[in-house]
């Protein structure tokens, strides 16, 4: 498909579901106790994974097993995916914490983070042409996708050398446009993620200045269903939760069946076996149930929320009618909770995945 | 009673909006999707009359006139290479048969599959987003005007001749006068596809504008401020197909088509 195609399909998918929705979700069903789900994913190193289980049978296995069926859909506008779950298209969506809370919580869905999956370690960064140091940064043209994860990166960068977004300026521009936009030569300066990220280092005289591994588990992916739906039907946690980790396990490894699921989800997502093994390097994934439970219940993933509550409050992504960043309130494992706690819309969860790491599932 | 049956389809796409709105507000008050008029009002107020929190710029104003600024350029420029290029066309048959084919081979070319070339040849700044539009919409804009000189009646061309008229005299004094009522015609014609190629310019890289703002806004789902923008680029469309309309009518009152003008 042309760019051009593919760009007007976006936005007259935009539209038709927004003229969809006004026909059919006058009233979402979504407390409900039923029986056939259907969760949204999009093409991402991290999210490969969900087309593996879809495609190899591990999803419906797992499905079967709780007597429940789970659909799983590609979307390729991932802001899109997000915006048909928030709007009650989807029963759960995969997105990174900053989204989770500016999209679906910040617009009154209760979601829940079921799974952590990984956080970016390198896969997102700042790239200079002929500068070789942060700081050069200041008084530039900043090209990046606003408001999203790019965008905080910048503003993390920012901070570690006592900048602000003030000292710049923030041109917002479309992922798709990210490589070729780099090859002008008025565009000295972007913040993008893999594989865009590699493809931009790949030309000379790029230097990445900073990268998501300086700010390791800030920037986290996760599968996020709706905290309604996830109450009154727990077998969709568990389905999810136990398919999830059985796809783990046989990527992780080295044998054939492992190197059989990374090739898969390599061309899946348009590149090959060495390409998209290379992003893995630069993920950290959780590939055991333990050390994702871990990391949902250490005090930093309160610290990071905060930070990222914080900046989508400077932003106004939390709506004009937010008083405070703490707004919005999230909730962590053991009832602990930051921001307004009558107002918790953003809950990370441990209980599938301490589940999934006891066996109990 | 006219007004009234052209009024009835409008009514009910906001009866219908009022109904989906009121039913998943109540379910859920923090509703993005279909939000109410009171919150599109706020929003309209803040973008129009608030100064924002980063830049200190009153949103709405700043955006309205980048667009238009960036609008008013590429329709511009391609009304005029267009009017030049259409009536040399049209008027000269050398000319028509060395270049014709070409301006038709162009205007086949879907401008966005270029869009990698127009960065690095324009740079991502404000060129490049005026010259998608010059791109998009001159070489129809041509081809309209050269078949329109070519249907002038072939009678005043010969009594042109006749009295002793150059080339060069016909074109300015015979063809010009009466392309150029038909050269609005085109560039009404042409808004729409110009309004969609600004968009998504403005789309791909920017720092204001109307279509930045409403692909920067649908990131975290403020429809609240994306309906009032959509009304507003189809209230500022239809305000200036109507002023060409009415300059045209103005400019060129012996232009025939105004009688079958719509409404």
């Amino acid at each position: 498909m042309s760019p051009q195609l593919l760009r007007t399909s976006k936005f007259f998918t935009f539209i038709t579901a927004t003229l969809l929705s006004i026909g059919l979700l006058c009233s979402s069903p979504q407390a409900l106790a039923k029986d056939k789900f259907r969760v949204a994913w999009s093409i991402y190193v991290g999210w490969m994974p969900w087309d593996y289980g879809d495609t190899s049978g591990i999803v419906s296995k797992w499905a079967d097993k709780y007597d429940i069926e789970i659909e799983v859909v590609q979307i390729n506008d991932y802001i899109e995916s997000i915006n048909q779950y928030t709007a009650g298209a989807f029963d759960g969506c995969v997105m990174t914490n900053m989204d989770a809370l500016t999209i679906p919580a910040a617009g009154g869905v209760d979601s829940t983070a079921l799974i952590v999956g990984d956080f970016s370690n390198g896969n997102d960064g700042i790239v200079l042409k002929g500068k070789k140091q942060l700081a050069d940064i200041k008084g530039q043209q900043v090209n990046l996708v606003e408001l999203s994860v790019s965008h905080y990166l910048l503003a993390r960068a920012l901070d570690s050398i006592g900048a602000a977004e003030k000292d710049l300026t923030v041109v917002n521009t479309s992922d798709a446009d990210m490589v070729a936009a780099w090859a002008a030569d008025d565009v000295t300066s972007v913040v993008t993620w893999n594989p865009l990220l590699s493809e931009i280092l790949s030309t000379p005289d790029s230097h990445k200045v900073f990268d998501s591994s300086q700010i390791p588990g800030e920037i986290i992916d996760m599968m996020v269903v709706n905290t309604e739906t996830l109450q009154a039907n727990p077998a969709l946690g568990k389905a999810l939760t136990g398919a999830w980790y059985e796809i783990m396990a046989v990527m992780s490894g080295d044998d054939d069946a492992a190197v059989a699921a990374r090739t898969h989800m390599a061309t899946a997502s348009g590149t090959d076996l060495a390409g998209y093994d290379a992003q893995l390097a630069t993920t950290r994934m959780f590939f055991k149930a333990a050390d994702a439970v871990a990391f949902v219940r250490s005090d930093d993933l309160p610290k990071t929320m905060e930070n990222v509550a914080g900046f989508s409050f400077d932003h106004g992504l939390l709506g004009e009618g937010a008083p405070d960043a703490g707004f919005i309130g999230i909730g962590f494992p053991g009832g602990m909770s930051i921001g307004d706690s009558g107002n918790v819309k953003l809950r990370f969860d441990d209980t599938y995945m301490s589940m999934a790491a006891d066996g109990k599932l | 009673m006219r007004a009234a049956l052209g009024i009835l389809p409008f009514a009910l796409m906001v009866v219908l909006y009022l109904a989906a709105s009121g039913a998943r507000l109540a379910q859920n008050p923090d509703d993005k999707l279909l939000p109410s008029f009171g919150s599109f009002g706020e929003a309209v107020e803040r973008m129009a009359t608030e100064p924002s929190r980063r830049s200190g710029d009153y949103l709405l104003w700043t955006d309205t006139g980048a667009s238009l600024r960036r609008l008013a350029l590429g329709v511009g420029i391609s009304a005029l290479t267009g009017l030049v290029f259409g009536v040399l066309l049209g008027s000269i048959p050398y000319l028509r048969a060395n270049l014709s084919p070409f301006v038709a081979t162009v205007s086949m070319i879907p401008p966005m599959a270029l869009l990698p070339i127009l960065f690095i040849v324009f740079g991502l700044g404000e060129v490049s987003k005026v010259v998608l539009i010059i791109i998009g919409i001159t070489p129809f804009i041509i081809r309209d005007l050269q078949q329109r000189v070519m249907e002038l009646p072939g009678e005043q061309l010969t009594k042109a001749q006749t009295l002793g008229a150059s080339s060069w005299q016909i074109i300015l004094r015979v063809v010009l006068p009466q392309v150029l009522p038909r050269l609005i015609d085109a560039v009404r014609l042409t808004l729409g596809a110009a309004w969609l190629f600004l968009i998504a310019a403005e789309a791909i890289a920017a720092t204001d504008g109307l279509g930045y703002r409403i692909f920067l806004v649908r990131r975290y789902l403020a429809m609240d401020v994306i309906l009032p923008y959509v009304a507003w680029i189809t209230l500022l469309a239809f305000l200036s197909d109507w002023l060409l309309r009415v300059a045209s009518r103005r400019l060129f009152p012996w232009f025939g088509t105004h009688a079958s003008d719509p409404r």
